[in-house]
């Protein structure tokens, strides 16, 4: 058969930087090519490239055989190749049908919208993915799945032959991704071919027939996923062995002290009744599935939410906190989930970024931005954030740059009790492991360390003891042997 | 990658950002000297300084504002309420140095009253900034009507006059205190905790929010600020005047002031801005009305031309 996409000796240079260097590759209809490189390798710009975001500077992209070139997104559309973007544009206010429309709406012979047409069009799309949706819900009362359904059904509203999609399975969870994987296939039965572009090597190996490693804005191998295991794949990723990923698991010393304890913690709508008690110098895992509260419970220690019941033990003293600057002062850090839109500010330099919240250390009543340029300067050498210099805006940084700048952050005003929730959602493999190993050094030094994860291999391979949550309550703690994948599904999903 | 490459950039949008209404400045400066006899008289530049520092010093405040991604519609009215009240105390006093004093105190105390709150409807009522002030500037108005009987408020102290026309090395007071709040204000954004979170909170008001700054406090702070921006320029025109018009007094300065803000690419959204850029801002406004003047171009046509200026300053700043 033909090939659907051929992509011959692709250049693109951003000012004469190159990004991607005589990329070719080919792609049969209805066939899922896993698309994976470590941050940076050029799979944006490879994208971008092909949605018609970006031009080349030479080579040829060929659809069908013909050579195209797209000068906009809707170019890319109109010729068969859609993309769900790792950031939706939906628009909350408006409905799911809306939504699906959105600048193209089927009209009356009045000029009016056809609502009847668009609703009836919509379910049988819907119907079509086996997503089960009111068309008249607004999009914001969906979670990210249900709205990554919409981004499908849109493209395939659009008659898709390409869909590309950027690591859509960070926001999902495991059952989540099952019913994604099960649409990807249906797809792929009709003729749909799909980039899945994704750092979770696993579920490369499960989903995709074949797979691309980019390294360095080159194709380093290409290969038929069969053939190829998840570490063979990482390894092709960084060019070297990797080194363990995880650096090894360790109980906290037998006579480590409580450092924090919750007794029937309640924050009403939202948890109910959580108690555990966190050691010093212990990595205690959260595990459970999205919406079930481990955010929240996050949020509730670092002050951002009230408690209405409960009781919260910090140090030997009952805290109380009613704002994060009392939770900080008492020497709490949380690492937001929500990297961009909680965690960094992308247009404020590095340094800038890493004392936000230690400020007041930097100077009553002036700052003294010489400190603060040598804390900067220490930061980066110790994580090696590569960044030209301390006054670079962290937009430029990579997303493991500026997972690391957010850890910084965290960090400055030397926290007894550090909350990472999800820490390596984004992040490149080799960031990835070197975040393990800055967690479990900073365990070492005493520090507390709450690890919120949707990855339950993170849990696994970081935790001796994880706490598991389920719909804003404990649904129980494991320890030990019993950190393990089948117990934690099994309380996370309620069937024990 | 594109490291050195986006270095380059932001030191280039740098320089535009915080040179660019300064070099506008110099041009304008230079063509109107060339173009104009009696605008280069070193008297009529003064006075050009001396117009543009009443509704200047309420731009500085201004800046602050929208620094932290609000705005304050308010400040014109909250100058003919803050300027009719302290002189009405004034005039109840007979001791002229103590009226003085005490109107100069209520003049600023409406001001920082007047704009906390302000800051309380948007901090804590979380109410949109537009909206809030938009209610307040025709509260404050109203207030400012009632108080005067609609009419104009007239000082008889001798001090206040005096001070209104006062000059020191040649400059005159106003000038002097707005160059003043333009290095407090500077400093304040630039050098201190207050600026940093400032800038922080409008740039991302829940990433500020997630690192511990106390953000409702900061944006109340800076309405509070540009009160007493008000309250000081309220003090100033009406010892130049000699009295305050409850109907007119300070009337459309808040676009003035919005204005002066948007040419000295101070970014509407929030986050980032400079003080020193309002200033040239505030001074471009005041040069082309007044050697519009010089040029003999009606007064009801100068409107359009300050349109021109304020539209074209935001396309050339959106060009980077």
């Amino acid at each position: 058969m033909a090939d659907l996409l051929t992509i011959e000796n692709l250049d693109k240079d951003y000012s004469g930087v190159p990004v991607l260097e005589g990329v070719s590759l080919t792609l049969a209809p209805g066939t899922i090519l896993g698309l994976i490189g470590e941050n940076g390798a050029g799979k944006s710009t490879l994208i971008k490239c092909l949605n018609g975001l970006e031009h080349c500077c030479g080579g040829r992209i060929l659809l069908d055989g013909h050579p195209v070139s797209f000068r906009n997104t809707a170019q890319a559309v109109a010729a068969g190749i859609s993309t769900v973007p790792q950031e939706f544009n939906l628009i909350g206010e408006l409905s799911v049908c809306e939504n699906l429309f959105l600048g193209r709406e089927p009209r009356t012979r009045f000029g009016l919208l056809d609502r009847s047409r668009m609703r009836a069009e919509a379910r049988r799309l819907l119907a079509e993915l086996r997503a089960d949706l009111d068309p008249d819900r607004r999009v914001e009362t969906l979670n990210v799945a249900e709205k990554q359904f919409v981004e499908i059904a849109r493209a395939l509203s659009q008659n898709c032959r390409l869909l590309i999609m950027d690591e859509p399975t960070t926001v999902l969870n495991n059952p989540e991704t099952e019913l994604l994987f099960d649409i990807m296939r249906k797809l792929r039965a009709t003729g749909v071919s799909i980039i899945f572009v994704s750092h979770k090597l696993r579920e490369v190996k499960s989903i995709c027939d074949e797979v691309a490693v980019l390294r360095d804005g080159r194709i380093v191998g290409r290969d038929a996923t069969a053939k190829l295991e998840p570490d063979a794949m990482a390894r092709m990723m960084v060019g070297r062995e990797l080194s363990r990923k995880f650096p090894p698991r360790k109980a906290p010393p037998e006579n480590a002290p409580v450092l924090l304890a919750l007794e029937h913690v309640s924050v009403a709508g939202v948890l109910e009744d959580i108690s555990f008690e966190l050691h010093r110098g212990e990595i205690l895992g959260v595990a459970g599935l999205g919406g079930s509260g481990r955010s929240e419970m996050a949020e509730t220690i670092y002050g951002l939410r009230r408690m209405t019941g409960g009781r919260m033990i910090l140090d030997g003293r009952e805290v109380r906190f009613r704002s994060a600057p009392q939770a900080v002062a008492a020497g709490v850090a949380l690492l937001a989930e929500d990297r961009q839109g909680a965690g960094v500010l992308l247009d404020f330099p590095l340094e800038e970024n890493i004392t936000l919240t230690s400020l007041p250390r930097y100077g009553r009543w002036f700052i003294d931005r010489k400190a603060e340029r040598g804390r900067a300067e220490f930061y980066r050498e110790r994580f090696s954030i590569r960044a030209a210099d301390t006054r670079t805006p962290v937009r430029s940084l990579s997303g493991g740059n500026q997972q690391k700048v957010a850890i910084a952050k965290g960090l400055d005003p030397s926290p007894k009790l550090f909350i990472f929730d999800e820490p390596t959602r984004g992040v490149d493999v080799g960031a990835r492991s070197e975040v393990y190993h800055f967690i479990r050094h900073l365990a070492d030094e005493g520090v507390s360390c709450l690890l919120i994860s949707s990855d339950l291999e993170e849990i696994i391979g970081m935790c001796r003891r994880a706490l598991v949550m389920r719909g804003g309550r404990l649904a129980g703690i494991v320890e030990e042997d019993a950190v393990n994948e089948e117990e934690i599904m099994y309380l996370a999903t309620g069937v024990k | 990658m594109t490291k050195s490459l986006s270095f380059q950039k932001n030191h280039w949008n740098r320089f535009l950002r915080e040179g660019g209404p300064w070099l506008a400045l110099a041009v304008l400066l230079v063509v109107c000297c060339l173009s104009s006899e009696s605008f280069r008289q070193p008297q009529n530049l003064l006075n050009i300084m001396r117009q543009v520092s009443y509704s200047g010093i309420i731009a500085l405040g201004m800046t602050l504002i929208i620094i932290g991604g609000g705005i304050d519609l308010a400040v014109g009215s909250l100058l003919a309420l803050s300027g009719v009240l302290g002189i009405m105390v004034m005039n109840q006093v007979a001791d002229p140095l103590v009226g003085l004093m005490l109107g100069a105190g209520v003049a600023l105390a409406v001001g920082i009253g007047g704009g906390a709150l302000n800051g309380l409807l948007v901090a804590a009522g979380r109410i949109p900034p537009f909206i809030a002030t938009l209610g307040t500037l025709s509260i404050f108005r109203s207030l400012a009507l009632y108080a005067a009987d609609a009419g104009l408020v007239s000082s008889g102290n001798d001090h206040f006059r005096r001070l209104g026309a006062a000059a020191w090395l040649g400059v005159p007071v106003p000038v002097w205190v707005l160059l003043a709040t333009a290095v407090i204000f500077s400093i304040l954004l630039n050098r201190t905790r207050f600026g940093r979170h400032l800038c922080a909170v409008g740039s991302n008001e829940r990433v500020a929010h997630y690192a511990a700054i106390r953000t409702g406090r900061i944006r109340f702070l800076t309405y509070v600020l540009a009160g007493a921006a008000v309250g000081i320029s309220a003090l100033l025109l009406g010892g130049r005047l000699n009295s305050i018009s409850s109907t007119n007094a300070g009337l459309s300065y808040e676009l003035d002031a919005i204005a002066a803000v948007i040419i000295g690419g101070t970014a509407m959204a929030g986050g980032r801005g400079s003080v020193w850029g309002t200033l040239a801002g505030i001074l471009i406004l005041g040069i082309v009305s007044n050697v519009l003047d010089m040029w003999g171009v009606s007064v009801n046509l100068q409107g359009a031309v300050k349109g021109a200026v304020i539209i074209g300053a935001v396309l050339i700043q959106r060009k980077r």
